[in-house]
């Protein structure tokens, strides 16, 4: 009953991570394919260090713009507890790319809640397929820290439907009038997210990506 | 007629007809405003439909507003219609609360220029105080209700909405919600048609409503109502699809169709885009067609009582919830319980895991944490609140706001707690908070009410130079107009004190000096009568703010006290915490902190309430320098 043919990406994190920008290039990524997009989120009051989740579906033809719980091919964290919160997400086969952050809110800090001990280590208990790494610290040994977004998307490339180098033409477009110096070092930090990941899964670009299994 | 556009500055070439773009819902109206010819679009921004005016204003050829509320940038639109402009408006469901006293006579003179009022309503309410379903309004007032499901049919239903305003003289409603106006999807659009005013022509017995004129007027309301029907029947926008499984047949629109589409591709449907008045006809159709019928509306049970109404029996709240956003995973086990089949208990892994919440905060160097951090620390008062960032200090940790209804409300309860308090709260002193935006839109004619009416409340206005909760809209305070130009500025101050506050008893303080800002609370709320004390920063999201120096805790100064936690400024963190017995015997926890010197942006706030002076400036060779900006 379900269209078999659609993609569902969620990105999730905090207000302010670059959540929104990520899922708007992959967007276009998908478009530059083919694919009929549809992407949502909450926004609004989320930009003040609320939780945001972006929805990003594209297939042959997409209907109902938000994710059903359950049925994420690939869930991109930019923050360890909201991979977590969100991974009931994910399909039983779904992979979780997690940036290694932990931004605590002032109510952990107020110590009226506990900030999970682990949280990519919980949700590989309970199964999930996760891989974390640490995208601010590569983007800092790049040179700046704002580069962690396109490490961010590198870390995804091998796991769409389609090949990394759509994605990273989308990055390069939208860097192009900043000069070749800002392309070239998103170009560099495209590379080592996809290094990261591919690191820790011992795999190498053509490892299927989760949308075709 | 060669009346003068605006110059408006940077307005993006267009993309050309025929591009496939991504647009949001909003995006998507704005394209087809622009298309449309319409010579004038005004809003106050309300989330979720803001985007839909900042896009216009990126448009040539017409004028874009931020009106200061909602009720005159439907005038506005009126105004415009009267000249037989097309002309536009765009707000959030409450806002159209703010504008029906206007609309519920612009239905009675209609529409001379094509007329669009877009209303969006915040279905499971992400960034509002209430959930209301605007297709109320359609039935209220007498207008037709169109309801895309998409971006493309946001673009498609706008385009249609102006003619349909014109061939009819009414006022129409497009109506929005969360999940057209902040979904994107792909979009074909199409080219600009000029629309050229045909002039205004004096006619009492139209533009000039007294009784005399509304009485002739209100039976052709009727008359159209009967109209709209026959043309709603006939319409494309409603369409029957007949499916194949015709065991339930369902009624849908907005959202709602797409997740009736997901989760039952096979079954009936009648798709209403013209949803109001609703075409029997087709209605009928579907119900004889299938086994049973379900109303699927997100909300209210509106659609489902006018069909029984008519006679024809439907399910819809009886199997569906009756607030937030509807889907799928809804839809599905509704539509089992009521073909009688059982239904499986959720999979436990799609089952939530249970953390800590993260609900939105105030950001680092927020002006209006020294205010809440400072609220928190006075005993004996009652803080009446309004709606913006600021309502965010009603959380952890201020917990200094007691209450919160509209737009504009703190100085109308404020005022009624002072007239209505017994002995019990005799002592107390009444606070009104408000920021700048709030004001202008719907707070100043309560402040008037409070000096006509001797009212005893201090009024803090806190100015931070924009519509901040929205993403910094400019506001007649803060010197520019929409499209960022210069603009004239209000001087709030003159506002107030033209209101009636007492020229002594309006202080300018800077919410940033703490000492300052604490003792000139203290000694208005002493004062008998009102007063109004202004707290101006720039909001830390606008150009206006610059960063100052960060911050830095030195470990060995320290002492986890905690007391800079207290100002709730998420730039702040925990690095341990030790429990330690004090000489009296009582247990305290310590919490030892550090400063994330990427988010502190150097307001010193937290500098203030530090007794052992363990938070220093970053020294200036480790200021972060950020070489790329994205």
């Amino acid at each position: 009953m379900s269209q078999n043919d659609i993609t569902n990406i969620l990105v999730c994190g905090i207000g302010g991570q670059g959540v929104m920008t990520a899922t708007e290039i992959l967007a276009e990524a998908a478009i530059a394919e083919g694919h009929d997009v549809k992407k949502t989120e909450v926004a609004g009051m989320a930009q003040r260090g609320g939780v945001v989740t972006s929805h990003l579906r594209f297939g042959r033809k997409v209907l109902s713009p938000q994710i059903e719980p359950g049925t994420v091919q690939v869930l991109l964290g930019f923050e360890g507890a909201e991979a977590l919160r969100w991974s009931h997400y994910l399909r039983p086969d779904g992979l979780a790319l997690v940036n290694n952050a932990k931004l605590v809110p002032p109510v952990v800090e107020l110590g009226l809640f506990d900030y999970p001990e682990d949280p990519t280590g919980q949700m590989r208990a309970a199964g999930r397929r996760v891989v974390s790494f640490d995208a601010m610290s590569i983007a800092r040994d790049l040179g700046e820290i704002r580069l962690g977004n396109t490490v961010m998307l590198g870390a995804i490339a091998d796991y769409l439907p389609f090949s990394p180098d759509v994605l990273l033409a989308c990055i390069v477009k939208r860097f192009a009038r900043k000069g070749e110096q800002v392309v070239e070092a998103n170009r560099q930090a495209f590379a080592a997210g996809r290094e990261a990941v591919a690191k820790q899964l011992g795999a190498n670009s053509s490892n299927p990506a989760p949308a075709h299994a | 007629m060669a009346a003068v556009m605006p110059q408006l500055s940077n307005p993006l070439a267009p993309p050309p007809s025929t591009s496939r773009l991504l647009l949001s819902g909003n995006e998507a109206v704005a394209r087809a405003v622009w298309e449309s010819g319409v010579r004038v679009a005004a809003a106050y921004p309300g989330t979720p439909a803001t985007e839909i005016i900042e896009s216009l204003a990126r448009y040539p050829d017409l004028h874009a507003e931020w009106s200061v509320n909602e009720k005159v940038s439907m005038e506005v639109a009126l105004g415009a219609s009267m000249t037989g402009a097309r002309a536009f408006c765009a707000m959030k469901h409450v806002g159209l609360n703010v504008a029906s006293d206007c609309l519920m006579t612009m239905t009675i003179t209609g529409a001379y220029g094509g007329l669009v009022v877009a209303v969006a309503d915040d279905v499971g309410m992400s960034s509002s105080q209430n959930e209301q379903d605007s297709r109320f309004w359609g039935r209220f007032a007498h207008i037709p209700v169109l309801e895309p499901a998409d971006s493309q049919e946001a673009y498609e239903m706008t385009k249609f909405a102006f003619g349909l305003s014109e061939q009819y003289e009414t006022p129409v409603l497009l109506r929005l919600t969360t999940r057209i106006c902040h979904v994107k999807g792909l979009v074909v659009v199409g080219e600009r048609v000029a629309h050229e005013p045909a002039g205004f022509v004096k006619n009492p017995e139209r533009w000039v409503m007294v009784p005399a004129h509304a009485k002739t007027r209100i039976p052709s309301l009727f008359r159209r109502d009967e109209t709209l029907r026959g043309v709603s029947e006939a319409s494309s926008l409603n369409v029957l699809e007949p499916g194949s499984d015709r065991s339930v047949g369902f009624v849908a629109s907005g959202p709602a169709y797409m997740h009736v589409k997901e989760a039952f591709p096979d079954a009936p449907v009648l798709k209403l885009g013209f949803s109001y008045p609703w075409p029997p006809e087709k209605m009928r159709a579907l119900a004889e067609m299938c086994d049973q019928l379900l109303v699927v509306e997100e909300t209210e049970q509106l659609l489902e009582t006018e069909i029984k109404a008519a006679g024809i029996a439907c399910h819809g709240k009886d199997m569906l919830p009756r607030m937030g956003e509807l889907s799928p995973q809804v839809l599905i086990p509704a539509v089992d319980r009521l073909l009688g089949k059982e239904v499986p208990p959720p999979a436990p892994a799609a089952a939530p895991v249970k953390i800590f919440p993260r609900p939105p905060t105030l950001c680092a160097s927020c002006p209006h944490m020294g205010i809440y951090y400072t609220l928190s620390q006075i005993k004996n008062i009652i803080v009446s609140g309004d709606i913006g960032c600021y309502t965010l200090g009603a959380g952890h940790p201020w917990n200094a706001l007691d209450t919160t209804i509209c737009m504009g409300a703190t100085m109308g309860v404020a005022l009624g707690i002072d007239k209505g308090r017994g002995a019990v709260d005799k002592n107390k002193r009444i606070i009104a908070v408000i920021g700048d935006s709030t004001f202008m839109h719907m707070g100043m004619q309560g402040l008037l009410d409070i000096t006509y009416n001797k009212g005893n409340v201090t009024v803090l206005l806190l100015d931070n130079n924009t519509t901040g909760m929205t993403g910094g809209q400019a506001t007649p305070a803060s010197g520019r107009d929409i499209h960022g130009n210069e603009a004239p500025r209000v001087d709030l101050a003159k506002v107030v004190e033209a209101l009636g506050v007492a020229n002594e008893r309006i202080k300018v303080v800077d919410p940033y000096e703490l000492p300052v800002l604490f003792k000139t609370i203290r000694d208005e709320i002493k004062i008998d009568g009102p007063s109004v004390i202004i707290a101006r920063r720039p909001c830390v999201l606008i150009d206006d703010f610059k960063p100052f120096r960060p911050y830095l805790v030195e470990e060995d100064k320290c002492t986890g006290c905690g007391n800079c936690i207290e100002v709730g400024c998420p730039a702040i963190h925990v690095t341990h915490r030790e429990k330690v017995i004090k000489p009296s015997g009582k247990e305290v926890e310590l919490a030892f902190v550090n400063i994330d010197n990427q988010a502190c942006t150097g307001c010193g706030l937290c500098v203030q309430p530090c007794a052992p002076d363990a938070i220093q400036h970053v020294p200036r060779r480790d200021i972060p320098i950020h070489i790329v900006k994205t």
